[in-house]
């Protein structure tokens, strides 16, 4: 059987290529690239949103928005490639291939077909083969680590420093100074593992009280690495001690509020 | 250019010596500048989980302090300060200290801790000790004083969350650092220790192994407050250990590092900690400590040592452990060490150094701007007759700085510097602070109540859960209530004018704030409503932080239903508020010292410097007590020189009468107003006022029975033994020395403490006279404590015999023929010993004077077990009683040497200042009365009583109980004991508690 796979484009308003726009439902139907869902600015698209379909079983997704300097809304584009910087850090993270998503510009008006990027694209995804959370008996182990990874991107930590990157590394923060990109990058690396993993520890012990070694050995990251994020995730009343068993503190998360 | 003297200290340190010197001269009439290079005061104890050896929780016995520090109207603190320049000289100096930028509006912080929350960057918690991550914005714990965040600029991206979240506009991202210039007369350098750092003992692995950690992190891994909320935990795995090992002596007594002196304070910490973790840990923990010498030579220290062994299972081994491997697959340790004699190798979960102390960093900085010598550890210098003073005039030094030392004994030490820092500038008491003024009180007497209920947010930590604003709407329906408003900050400064506003407007005469807790804020606002003329008592307040927003935090409907409940609650207790009276009493400025040894004429004459006179009496025909037993010091100084110095200017000075063959025969009265009668030897009497009493009666040396003492000329105490060689009849080749005779026995299980330093003292002191003498000691444990060592060390060096000796196997002293023979065990050779001595000198117990227990009746103050005086708390109030005014230091207190001594005559005479230097006392107005038509002059309450203000009076035949008001701490122990209910307690009256009783729980019944 021929994989088709499913890929969700989210396009901006203004820079929807025309072949894109005029396609009818007809022609499409010979030529189902992708599946295509209009915003009127790529940066609108919320990271949660693109990793929730992911987490829905999109084998890919691609954000198209327009080029700098054109963005329709000054600089929405600038803060899309914020945002796809850190999903890309956290796909890495959650085992699903990084390149299932792409940030493409492109003119409403542009002579090249539009249609080679997603061509391309989809070539790509073809080669990874179909998303191990589609189809509906999804990778169990996957699906939790892009919930975790979802949630990351939907608690304030991330999303004050996805937010406001630009403003650190070009304009200038608080103190008059600039952030050097790779400085800024640096820890962003660091926040979003972080983030990972403690949003992983949480839906890991939503279910049942578990002990250090158990997330551990889960998770596959050493002991003491866990119980250092959950020192920081009881101070962020994020779990809590729930009993302790023989010489085992076993520890459940608490409901975020 | 005056050359005036200035009435201030700078003190350098915040810790719990600082704070106690900043009070003492606080209360004693000087401004004070607390200087702390941290952003908060507290120093090393704020860190600490329970102290030894009461295992008190150590932030809640150090809280009271640090609030008291940071309300006290006459200290100023300058937190994340340094000193940086020195000019001048004692009376008159000039500091510059450079105050790093918090970056935040001091004024305006709340400490309410929004920022923290919301903050995106973390750093690594150096509070506690790296075992977790803070916000870039933050305070170091809850009780932080001053309560006010900073931002660690090091960590912090200059996002701008804080600013926009801050509702107290708070945030000052332009603050630089500044430079203040300060005028004092005297300086007191309380800057702490540097703990060792472990990573130099690399064979104990730490730092590479992960379950290996510091006595220090320890510390914070037991405390509830701490990053593991008080389990203890392995940091490989998070599993909680079943077998702990504490190593002793990491980075003391090591020569091989330079630190050959002992830290003085693991050996009890150490034992601590495995108490209180096998108190923490559900399962049956297995704790060892492999220890050198226990060094447990304070007060009532021995009683811990023997409960760790026989109530709580440690195991003890004399070994220093040569090394630690780990397995890398269960991060479990193996300690190698000797043990009688054969290699062993043993596997433990976890292992805790007990870390030593050091010089604090900045020592020859701090040394290098104040012009002041550093001993060869880089410790402060001082000497042993002069421990607190620096080797500049007008410079004083306590705590650790001085020499590592534990708790009471750096606060003892800190009173003294205290002392020694307010005689500089006695002339100027009272000068550079401001007394406060008040309108008079309003007479509410006829008024009906009209009750004004202010309800705070405190940011989001209140408002955030409760909603308020339905809070101050149901206040205002309440009977009484005529006015209600919410506060984002209740305690702000701008909020205290508004309250005093409102006060005015709606000529309100009760004042409840609805926030957080009363021990905190109590004082502010009782202070507020008194700026505005009302009686301070005519004021409650409301906790619904702690005990509602924070406990209800997912449940705000609740929490504001309840929030409601307890503003009715308060409400109705309000209504039936009384103003009270705070008593004021007398002070006779006259100070009343019993006993004329080294600490008694110290304490007298430290006082006689302030200005105050003293009556310093001494039963014996002569002044100088014990020290005149002393012919040299351990440390090679002059004992007999000082003593005639110091009888020299307590004779010449005319503040001091000295009463010789004189007793102290009855003490009447209360704090500021003693009458007390001397009796002389002849048979005379006198009586005198004085406002304190400090009781420095000494102890004695205990009268051997054992080891033939008395019945062979040979065997002699060391006192003897120090007489014969300072005379020069010492003759012998052969000398033999037991330690802990009478002391660490069954009957006296504590150390006596200054026995080891006599031995060493007379055996170094024989191997001058004459290198070639055998000297053999045996003893139980060396407690060469601090830069004692040195001597145990040079001893050893000097070919002194150290043979350990245990009870099961005690030495045995025979006499043949008047030939003195000794048998002993040796345990390196595992064999008896003989030997024919020609002089056995015992190292006999200290004992408490037998007179104490006839003055302790005297004055009702309680003694120890051991029979010496028991002050009123063993780790923070060294020198006090529980009675207020009367005072103790010196050997009444316990064994303890010269410099000792001099430190806590010096702290007595401090503590006694605070009252003295008032004219008047201003007491506690919240207290007992009674009504003596209904008392039945039973005496139960006056059993009760534990400040010892309840008399029985007689009057027309009738026998009734009286509150000495001045006493009184308010606690009601007795009415609710009384059986005919003839005593009431103002502010807590039975009507009160009832009416808040009938208030909660009515309306719950409704519903």
């Amino acid at each position: 059987m021929v994989f088709r796979p499913k890929i969700i484009g989210f396009v901006c308003n203004w820079s929807m290529p025309k072949e894109v726009e005029i396609s009818s439902p007809r022609e499409m139907r010979g030529y189902p690239k992708m599946h295509v869902l209009r915003v009127m600015c790529i940066g609108r698209v919320d990271p949660v949103i693109v990793l929730d379909t992911f987490a829905k079983g999109a084998d890919g997704v691609l954000l198209v928005g327009c080029p700098t300097p054109d963005c329709h809304y000054v600089e929405g584009n600038i803060q899309a490639e914020n945002k796809v910087k850190v999903l890309k850090k956290l796909l890495m993270l959650t085992g699903l291939e990084p390149e299932r998503l792409r940030l493409e510009w492109a003119y409403a008006t542009e002579v090249e077909p539009f249609s080679t990027v997603v061509d391309d694209f989809r070539n790509q995804i073809i080669k990874f083969g179909q998303s191990p959370l589609a189809g509906g008996q999804s990778d169990e182990r996957i699906l939790l680590n892009v919930s975790a990874a979802k949630n990351a991107v939907a608690d304030f930590r991330l999303r004050v420093f996805t937010g406001r990157e630009e403003e650190l590394t070009e304009a200038m923060n608080v103190y008059g100074e600039i952030i050097p990109q790779g400085e800024f990058d640096n820890l962003l690396d660091e926040i979003v593992n972080e983030e990972f993993l403690r949003h992983k520890i949480h839906l890991l012990t939503r279910q049942e009280p578990l002990s250090v070694k158990e997330i551990a050995a889960n998770m596959n990251v050493k002991p003491a690495m866990i119980l250092r994020h959950i020192v920081d995730m009881r101070r962020k009343r994020m779990i809590a001690l729930d009993h302790v068993e023989e010489a085992t503190p076993l520890y459940k998360a608490l409901e975020v509020q | 250019m005056t050359e005036a003297k200035v009435g201030a200290t700078l003190v350098v340190g915040g810790g719990v010596a600082g704070i106690q010197a900043a009070l003492d001269l606080a209360d004693s009439g000087f401004k004070v500048y607390l200087l702390d290079k941290s952003p908060s005061i507290g120093g090393v104890m704020a860190r600490l989980d329970k102290t030894f050896p009461t295992n008190d929780c150590s932030m809640c016995i150090l809280a009271p302090k640090l609030v008291a520090t940071g309300r006290h109207p006459n200290i100023n603190l300058i937190t994340s300060g340094e000193l940086i320049e020195l000019t001048g000289k004692a009376g008159n100096f000039e500091a510059k200290v450079r105050k790093r930028s918090r970056y935040i509006n001091e004024e305006k912080c709340n400490g309410c801790g929004l920022c923290a929350q919301k903050c995106p960057v973390e750093a690594v918690d150096t509070f506690n000790e790296s075992l977790s991550n803070r916000s870039a914005i933050y305070v170091d714990y809850p009780q932080a004083v001053p309560l006010k965040f900073i931002i660690d600029r090091e960590k912090c991206i200059g996002c701008g969350t804080c600013q926009e979240i801050c509702k107290a506009k708070a945030i000052e991202y332009d603050q630089q650092d500044s430079e203040i210039a300060l005028k004092v007369g005297s300086i007191i350098l309380a800057p702490g220790f540097e703990p060792f750092d472990a990573t130099l003992k690399s064979e104990y692995g730490y730092g590479r192994f992960p379950n290996v950690v510091t006595s220090i992190e320890f510390e914070r891994i037991l405390s509830a407050s701490g990053p593991y909320g008080g389990l203890v935990l392995r940091s490989s795995d998070g599993e909680i250990p079943k077998k702990i090992a504490f190593i002793q002596c990491v980075g003391s007594r090591d020569a091989q590092i330079g630190n050959n002196y002992c830290s003085a304070a693991c050996c009890m910490y150490g034992i601590k900690e495995a108490i209180i973790a096998k108190e923490h840990v559900p399962i049956n923990l297995s704790c060892t400590i492999f220890y050198m010498d226990i060094r447990a030579y304070g007060k009532e220290f021995d009683d811990y040592y023997i409960r760790a062994q026989e109530e709580y299972d440690i195991r003890f081994v004399r070994s220093r452990p040569a090394r630690i491997t780990e397995d890398p697959r269960t991060n479990n340790l193996y300690l190698y060490y000797i043990e009688d004699e054969g290699p062993r190798t043993e596997e433990f979960d976890m292992v805790v150094l007990s870390i030593g102390m050091q010089p604090p960093k900045n020592a020859q900085t701090l040394a290098n701007v104040l012009g002041i010598q550093l001993n060869r550890y880089n410790f402060c210098q001082t000497s042993v007759f002069s421990p607190v003073e620096a080797s500049k005039p007008g410079v004083f030094v306590c705590g650790a700085f001085a020499a590592p030392k534990d708790i009471p004994e750096s606060v003892a030490q800190a009173s003294g510097a205290a002392a020694k820092a307010m005689a500089v500038i006695a002339s100027e008491r009272g000068k550079e602070i401001v007394g406060k003024e008040y309108p008079p009180e309003r007479d509410v007497s006829q008024e009906e109540p009209r009750i004004g209920v202010f309800v705070c947010h405190c940011g989001i930590n209140i408002g955030g859960v409760v909603n308020v604003p339905e809070v101050v709407e149901y206040a205002k329906k309440l009977p009484n209530v005529v006015y209600a408003e919410a506060n984002l900050y209740t305690c702000s400064q701008d909020t205290q004018g508004i309250i005093r506003e409102k006060i005015n407007e709606h000529c309100l005469n009760r004042v409840i704030v609805a926030s957080c807790t009363p021990r905190t804020h109590e004082p502010l606002f009782k202070e507020t409503v008194r700026e505005a003329g009302l009686n301070p008592y005519l004021f409650e307040m409301v906790n619904i932080r702690d005990q509602c927003s924070w406990v209800h935090m997912h449940e705000p409907i609740e929490a504001t239903e309840k929030a409601k409940e307890l503003v009715r609650s308060v409400v109705a207790k309000a209504r039936l508020l009384k103003p009270l009276k705070k008593p004021i009493i007398n002070v006779t400025p006259i100070g009343l010292v019993i006993g004329g040894g080294v600490s008694g004429m110290t304490a007298a004459l430290e006082l006689a410097k302030q200005g105050f006179e003293v009556h310093l009496v001494e039963r014996e025909k002569k002044l100088g007590g014990h020290l005149r037993q002393i012919h040299y010091m351990l440390e090679g100084k002059n004992p007999t020189e000082y003593l005639d110095k110091l009888i020299n200017k307590v004779a010449k000075n005319r503040k001091i009468r000295i009463h010789l063959n004189a007793e102290v025969t009855e003490v009447n009265g209360f704090v500021g107003n003693f009458r007390s009668r001397i009796t002389y030897n002849n048979g005379e009497e006198k009586e005198v006022e004085n406002g304190i009493v400090i009781v420095a009666t000494g102890a004695t040396e205990y009268k051997p029975v054992e080891y033939l003492y008395g019945n062979s000329p040979g065997v002699m105490t060391q006192h003897e033994l120090e007489e014969k060689l300072a005379k020069g009849e010492f003759k012998a080749e052969n000398v033999v020395m037991i330690q802990c005779v009478g002391a660490r026995t069954e009957e006296r299980p504590n150390c006596s403490r200054i026995c080891c330093g006599q031995a060493l003292k007379n055996a170094l002191k024989i191997k001058d006279v004459n290198p070639e003498v055998e000297v053999y000691v045996l003893y139980k444990d060396v407690r060469s404590y601090g830069f004692k060592e040195d001597y145990y060390r040079e001893a050893a060096a000097k070919g002194v015999l150290f043979i350990n000796y245990t009870d099961d196997r005690k030495p045995k002293v025979t006499s043949e023929n008047g030939n003195l023979k000794i048998t002993f065990w040796e345990p390196i050779i595992k064999e008896e010993m003989k030997l024919e001595p020609d002089i056995i000198a015992l190292s006999a117990a200290t004992i408490p004077n037998p007179d104490n227990k006839r003055i302790a009746e005297m004055l009702k103050v309680p003694l120890t077990k051991d029979g010496f005086f028991l002050e009123a708390h063993m780790k923070l109030r060294p020198v006090d009683f529980q009675t207020d005014g009367i005072f103790l230091c010196g050997m009444a207190h316990s064994p303890k040497f010269v410099d000792e001594s001099i430190s806590q005559a010096c702290a007595a005479a401090a503590r006694a200042a605070t009252i003295l230097s008032k004219k008047t006392l201003e007491m506690e107005g919240a207290i007992a009365h009674v009504d003596e038509d209904f008392c039945g002059g039973c005496r139960i309450c006056e059993n009760l009583c534990p400040y010892s203000a309840i008399e029985m009076k007689e009057k027309d035949g009738k026998v009734t109980a009286h509150i000495i008001e001045a006493l009184c701490k308010g606690c009601g122990v007795c009415g609710a004991a009384c059986p005919t209910k003839a005593i009431t307690l103002g502010h807590f009256t039975n009507e009160e508690i009832m009416a808040q009783v009938k208030a909660t729980l009515l309306e719950e019944l409704k519903a």
